[in-house]
């Protein structure tokens, strides 16, 4: 059994988290892989929810497949998709089925997704969702209705140290700090200098919660300049794209893996933050190779 | 006011398609001052289905008028003759006009010729911009007189998202800005940060009980 990621965050000096990500379709063979292969090599496994508003296999029924398999999973919910109501069902059920850990999102517009035309809920902002997981741990629902049976959540939620102007997101971020999480992982960072000014600010609001540092290995100059244009909150530097562009050909993932352990240990060595969380969206079998190669294996 | 945009022709040409005597009906009001349907559109309209019908060798009688504002029964009763002589009703009313034109005119099809598409003001000469939700719960005093229901891409209430792009521009669209952004600027300006530090609820969408309706205090 893995460990409960609430201890975690509350024992180990370096934490490290992996993205899941579902698939598209019922086909979750080389989902049960990845799961298998990471479950013990991280510290909990992080499933998103319909990412960049593509449709998917759901985060709750992935989220389930960790927790056959013996993982540690953390529950992304978005509120672009569900109402309160549907919400609330998701996280009892959730919770009922042993997922013990949550993290609340904003979620991505569906104008960058797949189903450009879907009608977006966004009945809550991912700052009363926080407030809601809160509600239910204490026994009633979001109108005060007694629960016959509550949860427990070790509720976790993101920040975006790249913003430009920082100060409305800082200002928000206080607010979803006021409203209690155990946990932040930031959006992708390429920027440490950046991270370290973020943190400063992290650290005086919080001194408590644990902040992992977000880490997407990019694996060529073309996908860093795709995602500045086209993944929201993300922004990778010049010089990073310079460096991929002077890999040799057929060499850009082993570069991407070299670039974010190295980032990795320097996040580790400086301690600039508690920890990681990896995305490899799409890589997940080459997570370990990170892991090995940023002295975490 | 309320802004609107014409259909494509196409689109239009597919709804009168079963029909030889139509009536092009304009409004004097909001859709005057957006250039989507007053009588100046009336005319383009018509001229446009006429030449459109003859290019085909198809024959089309389509009567023009306008009120001044199709929204209100005391009004488009004036076009009951002209109704009365015609298939159908192509509107080129927003939405709340063409639903009054079909209650007036309840055996005549009355069609949309434009798009009704929100509650704006004009940017500039030709541009109008979605200002109001029209959600029934006023949220303006708290936002420097922004309001981020519609002017969010994602109506948040505490804050932008995390998508919002270097710049301060949105998440869905480099041209536009974010809200939140905007909020934070004019209350910065003001001194009233603070109202940007408090936590907002999930806000009342009973506020206004779809299908909407308002009695006046006075009645």
């Amino acid at each position: 059994m893995a460990r409960p990621f609430r201890e975690t965050l509350k024992t180990k000096d370096f934490i490290v988290t992996a993205e899941a990500g579902p698939v598209k379709g019922s086909n979750v063979t080389k989902m049960i892989e990845h799961i298998d292969l990471l479950k013990d090599k991280v510290d909990g496994l992080n499933v998103t929810d319909n990412q960049s508003a593509v449709m998917r296999y759901p985060s709750l029924g992935t989220c389930l497949l960790i927790k056959e398999h013996g993982g540690e999973p953390v529950l992304q919910i978005t509120c672009r998709d569900r109402n309160r109501l549907a919400i609330q069902a998701d996280l009892l059920f959730a919770y009922s089925r042993g997922i013990n850990n949550v993290l609340c999102l904003t979620g991505d517009s569906v104008d960058v997704g797949d189903h450009k035309e879907a009608k977006q809920v966004f009945d809550l902002d991912s700052v009363q969702l926080i407030h809601l997981v809160h509600t239910l741990n204490s026994d009633k629902d979001m109108v005060g209705n007694e629960l016959d049976g509550g949860i427990d959540f070790c509720i976790g939620t993101t920040a975006t140290p790249s913003a430009d102007p920082i100060e409305p997101q800082l200002m928000k971020f206080q607010k979803k700090l006021d409203a209690g999480v155990d946990f932040v992982q930031t959006q992708a960072i390429y920027d440490l200098d950046e991270l370290k000014r973020f943190m400063e600010h992290a650290r005086k609001m919080d001194g408590e919660v644990k902040i992992l540092a977000g880490i997407v290995p990019v694996i060529g100059a073309k996908m860093a300049a795709y995602m500045n244009e086209n993944v929201p909150g993300i922004f990778v530097p010049q010089y990073i794209i310079d460096e991929l562009a002077q890999a040799p050909k057929g060499t850009g993932v082993s570069k991407g893996i070299e670039i974010a352990a190295r980032m990795i240990r320097q996040i580790e060595e400086e301690k600039i933050t508690d920890g990681v969380h990896i995305m490899f969206i799409g890589r997940e079998e080459k997570v370990p190779e990170i892991l090995e190669s940023a002295g975490l294996l | 006011m309320i802004i609107a945009e014409r259909k494509p022709m196409e689109e239009i040409k597919q709804l009168i398609a079963p029909y030889k005597k139509v009536l092009v009906a304009g409004c004097g009001t909001c859709v005057t001052v957006c250039w989507a349907g007053g009588e100046k559109e009336v005319a383009v309209l018509a001229s446009q289905l006429r030449l459109a019908r003859s290019a085909e060798g198809s024959e089309i009688s389509v009567l023009e008028a306008t009120v001044e504002r199709q929204c209100e029964k005391e009004m488009v009763v004036e076009l009951e003759d002209k109704v009365a002589e015609v298939e159908a009703v192509l509107s080129l009313a927003c939405g709340s006009g063409v639903q009054t034109m079909a209650e007036m005119f309840e055996d005549k099809p009355v069609l949309p010729a434009v798009n009704t598409t929100f509650i704006g003001m004009p940017e500039k000469e030709g541009l109008w911009v979605e200002m109001c939700g029209a959600c029934g719960d006023c949220f303006l005093d708290r936002t420097g007189g922004i309001c981020p229901i519609v002017r969010c891409a994602k109506g948040l209430l505490n804050g932008p998202c995390g998508g919002t792009r270097r710049g301060g521009k949105c998440e869905i669209d480099p041209e536009k800005d974010c809200a939140w952004v905007l909020i934070y600027r004019r209350l910065e300006k003001q001194g009233r940060l603070d109202l940007m530090r408090k936590y907002y609820e999930p806000k009342n969408y009973r506020a206004v009980k779809r299908p909407g309706k308002v009695q006046a205090m006075q009645a």
